[in-house]
């Protein structure tokens, strides 16, 4: 088991709020992992520090070998680290295989190329149907599976889901974890998921890692983690566990 | 790559964009002097709209000082022409590159250091004034007084001194409108054109789907100003004398803007209707009022206002995309 992903200790403050406390967890290559935690935990701070959005105060991150903390976030996507965003951001007033197929000329040159690529991706998060529909025309879950598809057109080694759950029901819901399974399983592709939608923590997670305050109280398989005293008490309270 | 170019585009919007430069060919044929001065705006008008489209309409960055490059581009030629006796041509040699370079400062500073939105928008607007102060100083050409080229004799063309009749000129621009509109075509369903579509739809989304967001900014800005530099050259032989307090106007930086805008940002065809739209109403109204004896100074600009007011109120996105629903002309996808 080799660490794709290693977070050392970063630390991020915004002025007085620590929003994330030397936080340290490894992602091995070909896992998925989740971070759970309630809102204002730092999850996403922790996420945006990953994905180059803000460099952290401390600590380093390492992908692959390398350091890409303080990178920007086009060069940590090039070096294979894809996203979505916890509120969708699609390209609005472009169709849906137009927005796939900017991702997937990332690493492809010629539009033909890409556009072929792109409807490989949208076949198999059942878009294909609706590419030329406008983003702007899409419903929430179908736009959440479309930024999925960006993401996954950029061919990313690890993939960062900032809570692509929220907000689908929960049929929904196990459609979205039966796909990652199975990119998971195909491809080999290394998932890091924030969540709130414990379904498809269990679902889907070999493990899992617990922020509070902006620190790890937690870490282990996701049956563990819902065991342990510190996570029932701060975030998933007593009744969770029956 | 024709066949890459046309790609989805109906076979009746083909037809009709032949049809169109056909009437634009053979127009001169039949066109008074008076009829000849507006086709030769709209076709300039197309190609400043056209060149300003690249930045705004693909990829999301709003210009306001386009005025700058048209009159680096007039300046440019024009002195080398007017000092060493050197051809509009060679001069757009020198020309292309002032712009490009100048358009690049712009852009370099205002994307390195984030400027962006109407901020960028004034910035644009403030590097247009100081180059309209700067030349109203500049005594190599002729600073404030104007810069003067020597009076062209209309009985002889001459293309390579672009010296002679208003109909070389409104050749010219019907030319360079052409491969303008083919240019940029080819830009948009390329990957660079995809990238800019992203930046203008959401810049964040764009960095994290792996674009260099600076530097397709930085391209646009490059292309656009080198293209605008063009129609400066042709401003300049077609008129004959510079001044920076006009050349340098806001307003002609709003003039350029006005055609797109009403065909429709962002679309190809809608510079070129935008123009057509926004002179054809305004010089008609005009010279209808004179008709009648009622000569008002500013009319023109008062009806471009109510013509913009009518579009944004009643068809945001332009003319050009509802014309092409209507007659079934849009691109269709497979």
């Amino acid at each position: 088991m080799t660490a794709l992903l290693s977070v050392n200790g970063i630390t991020k403050r915004f002025r007085g709020l620590l929003a994330v406390d030397t936080a340290t967890f490894e992602v091995a290559d070909g896992e998925i992992f989740a971070v759970i935690g309630p809102n204002g935990a730092g999850k996403t701070t922790l996420f945006n520090m990953i994905a180059g959005v803000f460099a952290p105060n401390a600590g380093s991150i390492t992908f692959a070998g390398e350091r890409i903390d303080g990178l920007s976030p086009d060069k940590i996507c090039r070096r294979g680290v894809g996203r979505t965003f916890q509120i969708v951001r699609p390209f609005p007033a472009l169709t849906v295989e137009d927005n796939v197929i900017i991702g997937a000329l990332l690493h492809r040159h010629h539009v033909d190329d890409a556009r072929e690529h792109a409807r490989g991706v949208l076949r198999r998060l059942d878009l294909y149907a609706k590419r030329n529909q406008t983003a702007s025309s899409l419903t929430l879950p179908d736009r959440k599976r479309m930024e999925l598809a960006r993401a996954l057109a950029t061919d990313p080694k690890l993939l960062l889901l900032d809570e692509v759950m929220a907000g689908l029901r929960p049929t929904e819901v196990d459609g979205v974890v039966a796909t990652l399974r199975e990119l998971n399983r195909e491809t080999g592709l290394t998932i890091l998921l924030i969540e709130h939608v414990m379904r498809a923590v269990m679902a889907l997670a070999g493990r899992v890692l617990v922020l509070h305050h902006g620190a790890a109280i937690a870490e282990g398989t996701p049956d563990a983690v819902v065991r342990n005293p510190a996570v029932i008490d701060s975030y998933l309270g007593a009744e969770a566990v029956g | 790559m024709i066949r890459r170019l046309t790609a989805g585009v109906p076979a009746r919007t083909l037809f009709l964009l032949g049809a169109l430069l056909a009437v634009f060919l053979a127009a001169p044929l039949f066109a008074g002097d008076y009829v000849l001065t507006v086709l030769i705006l709209i076709l300039y008008f197309a190609y400043t709209g056209q060149a300003w489209n690249i930045m705004m309409g693909f990829a999301g960055q709003l210009s306001l000082g386009h005025a700058l490059y048209v009159g680096l581009g007039a300046y440019t030629s024009a002195a080398l022409y007017v000092h060493f006796g050197i051809g509009p041509w060679i001069g757009l040699l020198a020309a292309i590159p002032v712009a490009a370079i100048t358009g690049a400062f712009i852009g370099f500073l205002a994307f390195r250091f984030r400027v962006a939105g109407v901020y960028f928008a004034i910035l644009t607007i403030a590097f247009a004034e100081f180059a309209r102060v700067g030349f109203d100083h500049l005594g190599w050409t002729n600073a404030s007084s104007g810069l003067f080229l020597p009076v062209a004799q209309y009985a002889h063309n001459d293309l390579w001194t672009l010296r002679g009749h208003p109909v070389m000129f409104y050749y010219v621009l019907l030319v360079a409108t052409v491969l303008a509109f083919i240019f940029c075509r080819a830009l948009l369903k390329s990957r660079i054109g995809y990238f800019w579509l992203a930046i203008r739809e959401d810049e964040e989304a764009a960095r994290s789907a792996g674009i260099d967001t600076f530097h397709y900014k930085m391209i646009a800005v490059v292309i656009s100003a080198a293209m605008t530099s063009f129609a400066g050259v042709v401003y300049a032989f077609y008129y004959n004398n510079l001044f920076p307090e006009q050349v340098f106007n806001i307003s002609r930086s709003i003039d350029i803007i006005l055609g797109p805008i009403a065909g429709g940002v962002g679309t190809l065809f809608g510079p070129i209707l935008g123009s057509f739209v926004i002179e054809i109403i305004g010089e008609g109204l005009r010279s209808l009022l004179e008709s009648f004896g009622i000569d008002v100074p500013g009319i023109k600009q008062v009806v471009f206002g109510i013509i913009l007011l009518l579009v944004v109120v009643a068809m945001p996105d332009g003319v050009w995309p509802w014309l092409a629903r209507k007659l079934g002309l849009a691109e269709q996808r497979k």
